[in-house]
């Protein structure tokens, strides 16, 4: 076995075997492994969401003479009197700026990007009677049952009434719908997770200890 | 003023960000995308905010010699290197070949990776549980999870040739369904709830 020399790949070589330690049973290896993750993870996102968002959203327009944008800068070192009792009051104000700005982009982004284009793709196919001339049979039958699925889902959380008689049988197939949709998202998580399983230990058996090539 | 004014800054915020939304005019689009621009300038104040708090906590641990006292060490010199890296060089630190690109794709990147696929084991004890046709809500879980990991893998289509096919169908059709259904019931949560908060009736998070 011909081990490889370089420094970088040994140390990502001894970190992954220290967190798969854990399938035994909780060591000092994995501890060290997961604490040193969660410090360079605090670190990489500071960094990268520094160099990538504040730094030209708010600090290169002040150096080339926006002096408005001083606002956001004090608003958002106003964020750190959260760490006073006495001053933590003070967070309320970035914090309602970034709620507003947030919520007003999120309200249009529900209507405009999410529930528009999803009711028209629902709704459109059915349009003059378009849907057996212009699709194929399994196309259509798969719209038909899109539509029968979204209107049974939207029955099942309708909470308003209790769910008897056709409230009931709609919520029920409603159910059904919801079961083969977590069925596949079950389904492809597993997947994922198999195939970065897999990833690490092509690294270790390819990468690191030279086995596979 | 503690109650008023960030109750004003929120209601002027949101609204001016959604009606603005709908006015393509130069000086009104151009303040929506200034406010767009601050916006997303602070909210990465939150992660300082929340690296100052790590920094504080094990610490702290560290101060008192609280259990595992000694791994809070190893977490604040990570995090020191990775902001050292981060920053010494400036916006050059964080060129291709510098000291923190390698230690995120060297160091955190296989951490992370790792991390992930050591739920592939638990993932799979807990399937042996959840896997069970126990009634006929149980038996369309199993089916459609058995059906979607055999259509995306090759042995699948070694024992039948339809099964990518099937897998296509349920992707788009029944699970898209399921999924279009529940997005929109959040979308009117969403609504509803950030309309709420614009117009100061929820003002729980600031307490």
């Amino acid at each position: 076995m011909l081990m490889t020399s370089g420094p970088w790949v040994w140390i990502a070589g001894l970190l992954t075997l220290a967190i798969y330690s854990f399938l035994y049973k909780d060591n000092p290896f994995y501890k060290v492994a997961e604490y040193i993750f969660v410090g360079l993870s605090a670190g990489y996102w500071a960094v990268f969401l520094w160099w990538n968002y504040a730094y030209p959203n708010l600090f290169v327009p002040l150096g080339e003479g926006n002096y408005w944008n001083i606002i956001p800068i004090v608003l958002g070192f106003m964020m750190f009197t959260q760490l006073s009792k006495r001053t933590s009051w003070l967070v309320r104000f970035p914090l309602t700026f970034v709620l507003g700005v947030s919520l007003g982009l999120q309200v249009i982004a529900a209507v405009e990007g999410d529930m528009v284009p999803q009711l028209q793709g629902t709704f459109s196919p059915f349009a003059k009677g378009a849907l057996f001339n212009t699709y194929n049979f399994w196309t259509s039958i798969g719209l038909i049952v899109l539509l029968v699925g979204v209107l049974s889902t939207l029955t099942y959380f309708f909470f308003s009434r209790e769910h008897k008689g056709v409230l009931g049988v709609t919520s029920k197939i409603g159910v059904y719908f919801l079961m083969v949709a977590f069925g596949a998202s079950f389904g492809y998580t597993i997947m994922a997770r198999i195939s970065l399983l897999f990833g690490r230990l092509h690294f270790l058996l390819s990468d690191w200890m030279h086995i596979l090539r | 003023m503690r109650l008023q004014v960030p109750l004003a800054i929120i209601l002027i915020m949101g609204l001016f960000t959604i009606v603005t939304s709908f006015i393509p005019a130069r000086p009104i689009a151009d303040l929506n995308q200034t406010f767009r621009n601050w916006y997303i300038g602070i909210i990465t104040f939150f992660i300082f905010l929340g690296t100052i708090n790590l920094v504080r906590v094990n610490g702290e641990k560290i101060k008192t010699k609280a259990s595992d006292w000694q791994y809070s060490i190893i977490l604040i010199t990570a995090l020191a290197v990775m902001l050292i890296a981060g920053f010494y060089k400036g916006r050059a630190s964080t060129d291709e070949e510098s000291v923190f690109m390698y230690l995120y794709f060297n160091v955190q990147f296989p951490l992370e990776a790792t991390m992930y696929s050591l739920l592939a084991f638990f993932v799979t004890s807990a399937s042996f549980r959840a896997f069970r046709a126990r009634n006929k809500e149980a038996l369309c879980l199993l089916l459609a999870a058995v059906v979607i990991m055999l259509g995306r893998v090759p042995v699948g289509t070694a024992i039948w040739k339809g099964f990518p096919e099937v897998t296509e169908w349920i992707m788009s059709y029944p699970n898209a369904a399921a999924k279009r259904g529940i997005r929109l019931g959040i979308d009117l949560g969403l609504i509803s709830m950030a309309l709420r908060m614009i117009l100061g009736i929820e003002r729980s998070y600031m307490q």
